[in-house]
């Protein structure tokens, strides 16, 4: 389950890597074309800037389908034991004092 | 600028910090042990984790920063927001699992899981520290910017009220009240965000010659040859023009100065070229005068306290719109930018001028600039590199939005939040929501800062107050809401980093890698004494760097983070090579590296050390695009160099 939610995560990072730079590429290297205005008589800049941020949310909520799908059985299971830990070493430290 | 003490305000913010306070104490009585003082025992619901993330993460420097920035200058300070959103992209994707996997208190805890080394530790320790710090300053400064307009008093009192109030939040609960009091704050700067948004859009634009006090900008024409010589003005009768002399010969632009016969104040104006050489236009700027010993002098008057007496003019209007439109009344999301890119805007910059006595005069002169130039990257002289020619300018460029990127997953109290979740799918979604948050909040500044632009009440002297001015030019509860926010920002961020600090001090540091042997409840204590110290420094840092903008300050810390704690943290993750030395090594040269760097570029230079900026020796001030694959390339090398070792000793 880990491997493949790393692999995952990895791949949609390459991805926004790509989207993220190409937008700071062609801000350094070619000011100009962020100034035209493709659509709406809205620049490119401002289209380019919001689509990151867009896109940032639309992944995260495709990995975080996607990850679920599967590991939500042995995710609670663990999430379980790891909390019981959690409760008996709260206790003990309690006790302790 | 006329800031009088609102009651409004007062009430507003006496009440947000008293709830606060209230709520932390009683918060406090629930945690005890230190697994509940660190980490909230792990029991935060991921909901309320995600928008604490966002209270944590937009601080003082997101809010009235950027704001500040996009309203002085345009485009340019949206490109922090999109760097900033696009950071949580690395916590997400690469960060966010493995940490809470491999973690228990702090993030050194992860980087050491595997090898159990006292160095680890104490390397992490330390960089938390650093970075930390170097957080905290714009923060705190942040916070005497507010309270000097808000309550009246001076910065340091400011500071000193922040420091008090965080440190009690910290001190009497840890990060459960911490956790509560950054997800109020994240709802609040969220939600009246969009509120004012949506209130600047309402109001569209309207065509002025001058700020909200009514004041009107004048534009005188002359002849350039009344000008040249001092002596009564044709133009105007009772107007005498200044000799230029001293440094006034030598500005960038060309300003004359005008002294009124009978009252004997003297103002400033811009000298305009016309088509016609023989005439020029004058147009009316804005001075203020800093003497030594003596009041400050504006427009040529002694500087007045209270409403009512002489102040710089609120600025910052729309000069034209399309098709010579008057007002736009209501518009849409997208019209917004498409009326703005066809409109022309009046902006104000500044320049400053010794005089041979000492006293130092600040210029403000409007600029005409057309909307498409202000939506649209490079206006800001620390981005006005990308349109040269000069490879260094679009190489600090790159370095800044690559630190950005990096950054976020590796500053210490943002990592720590991992910890108080109760396992990997919460710390997945908590996440998620955090980016949803963030990420609307950040889609919000373009217009708020394009809002504050043209809402007639900037101060020409201070970029940081943008945002709550903005909500003063719609009506004073709406500014007093808007500073108590801003306030509990700075406080829900503050008591983040001083928890991470404390957590690197008794952790990282005392209990690990000097081995004190401390008991939990001894633990809970020295994390308190250390929160109390790193308070006490914060606050003295906060009123020395009193006066320097707190955007990039925020830019610097996020280099930090990213050389020291990137390299390993990904490494670690990805890596099976790599040894402790190789991790202990990469900390500490992409730590100093960066730091260094700042240290000695023009930047630093300039502001902090007050010598000239051609004498810094660092090619351009942004450290990350050296200092990150130089941490990378340090644990790469060191960790093939101590192979040997590594196996001799695990085994």
């Amino acid at each position: 389950m880990e491997s493949r939610n790393a692999r995952l995560g990895l791949q949609l990072f390459c991805v926004y890597l790509l989207l993220y730079g190409g937008f700071v590429l062609l801000a350094a290297f070619s000011p100009a074309t962020m100034e035209t205005t493709p659509l709406a008589g809205i620049n490119l800049a401002i289209l380019y800037g919001f689509a990151l941020i867009v896109g940032a949310l639309v992944m995260a909520l495709l990995y975080g389908a996607l990850c679920q799908g599967e590991s939500a059985a042995s995710d609670s299971a663990a999430g379980q034991s790891a909390n019981a830990k959690g409760a008996s070493a709260a206790s003990t430290q309690e006790d302790a004092q | 600028m006329i800031y009088e003490a609102a009651t409004e305000a007062v009430v507003l913010f006496l009440l947000f910090v008293g709830f606060t306070l209230g709520l932390s104490f009683w918060l406090g009585r629930k945690a005890q042990s230190s697994a509940g003082y660190f980490a909230a025992h792990g029991q935060i619901p991921w909901f309320v984790n995600g928008i604490a993330f966002a209270g944590d993460y937009l601080s003082a420097a997101s809010f009235l920063g950027i704001c500040g920035m996009i309203a002085f200058y345009g485009y340019d300070g949206f490109l922090y927001s999109i760097g900033f959103l696009a950071g949580w992209i690395v916590a997400l994707f690469v960060v966010a699992e493995p940490m809470k996997r491999l973690g228990k208190f702090t993030f050194a805890d992860a980087l050491d899981a595997k090898f159990n080394n006292r160095g680890i530790k104490f390397a992490a320790g330390i960089s938390t520290l650093v970075v930390s710090i170097f957080y905290l300053i714009p923060q705190m400064v942040g916070a005497g910017v507010l309270v000097q307009p808000l309550l009246g008093f001076d910065h340091w009192v400011g500071v000193l009220i922040v420091g008090a109030v965080v440190i009690m939040i910290v001190v009497t609960a840890g990060m459960v009240s911490t956790t509560w009091v950054q997800f109020l704050k994240g709802s609040l700067l969220v939600v009246f965000s969009a509120i004012l948004t949506w209130m600047i859009l309402e109001r569209g634009f309207e065509v002025k010659s001058g700020g909200g006090d009514g004041h009107e900008f004048r534009r005188i024409s002359v002849l350039r040859q009344d000008i040249d010589s001092p002596g009564p003005l044709a133009a105007m009768s009772g107007w005498d023009v200044l000799p230029r002399d001293g440094s006034w010969a030598e500005t960038k632009h060309e300003f004359v100065r005008l002294k009124q016969a009978d009252t004997g104040q003297v103002t400033a104006w811009l000298v305009e070229e016309t088509n016609n050489a023989a005439n020029v236009t004058l147009v009316e700027a804005q001075t203020r005068v800093a003497q030594n010993g003596q009041p400050d002098l504006v427009n040529g008057l002694e500087k007045g306290i209270k409403a009512g007496e002489p102040q710089l003019h609120p600025v910052g209007w729309v000069k034209s719109l399309p098709d010579g439109q008057q007002k736009t009344g209501p518009l849409s999301m997208p019209g917004f930018f498409r009326t703005m890119q066809q409109s022309e805007v009046v902006v104000w910059r500044n320049e400053k001028v010794k005089a041979a006595d000492g006293s130092t005069t600040t210029v403000y002169y409007p600029k005409t600039t057309p909307g498409s130039e202000v939506l649209r990257p490079g206006e800001h002289p620390k981005f006005a590199g990308i349109r040269g020619d000069d490879i260094k300018g679009k190489l600090n460029f790159l370095s800044l939005m690559l630190a950005l990127f990096c950054g976020t997953a590796s500053l210490p109290h943002i990592l720590i939040r991992y910890y108080t979740v109760k396992d990997e799918s919460s710390a997945r979604k908590s996440t998620i929501v955090g980016i949803a948050s963030i990420g609307f909040f950040y889609v919000l500044t373009l217009y708020l800062g394009l809002g504050a632009m043209t809402s007639g009440a900037m101060d020409v002297t201070d970029s940081n107050m943008a945002a709550p001015l903005l909500a003063k030019s719609m009506n004073t509860w709406l500014f007093a809401a808007i500073s108590a926010i801003a306030f509990t920002t700075v406080l829900g961020t503050v008591s983040g980093l001083i928890l991470a600090s404390a957590g690197a001090v008794t952790h990282d540091l005392l209990s690990s890698s000097f081995g004190w042997e401390m008991s939990d409840h001894e633990k809970v204590r020295v994390a308190k004494i250390s929160s109390v110290i790193v308070g006490a420094i914060a606050i003295v840092l906060g009123i020395l760097f009193e006066g320097i903008n707190v955007g990039y300050l925020v830019g610097w810390a996020f280099s930090v983070a990213a050389s020291a704690n990137l390299p390993a943290l990904v490494m670690i993750l990805f890596w099976k090579r790599v040894t402790s030395q190789g991790v202990i090594a990469a900390i500490l040269v992409g730590m100093v590296s960066s730091l260094g760097w700042i240290l000695l570029s023009s930047d630093t230079f300039e502001t902090v050390y007050g010598l000239p900026a051609q004498d810094a020796w660092t090619p351009f001030t942004q450290p990350g695009i050296v200092t990150i694959p130089l941490g990378f390339l340090t644990l790469i090398v060191v960790s093939l160099m101590t192979k040997g070792h590594q196996s001799v000793e695990t085994a």
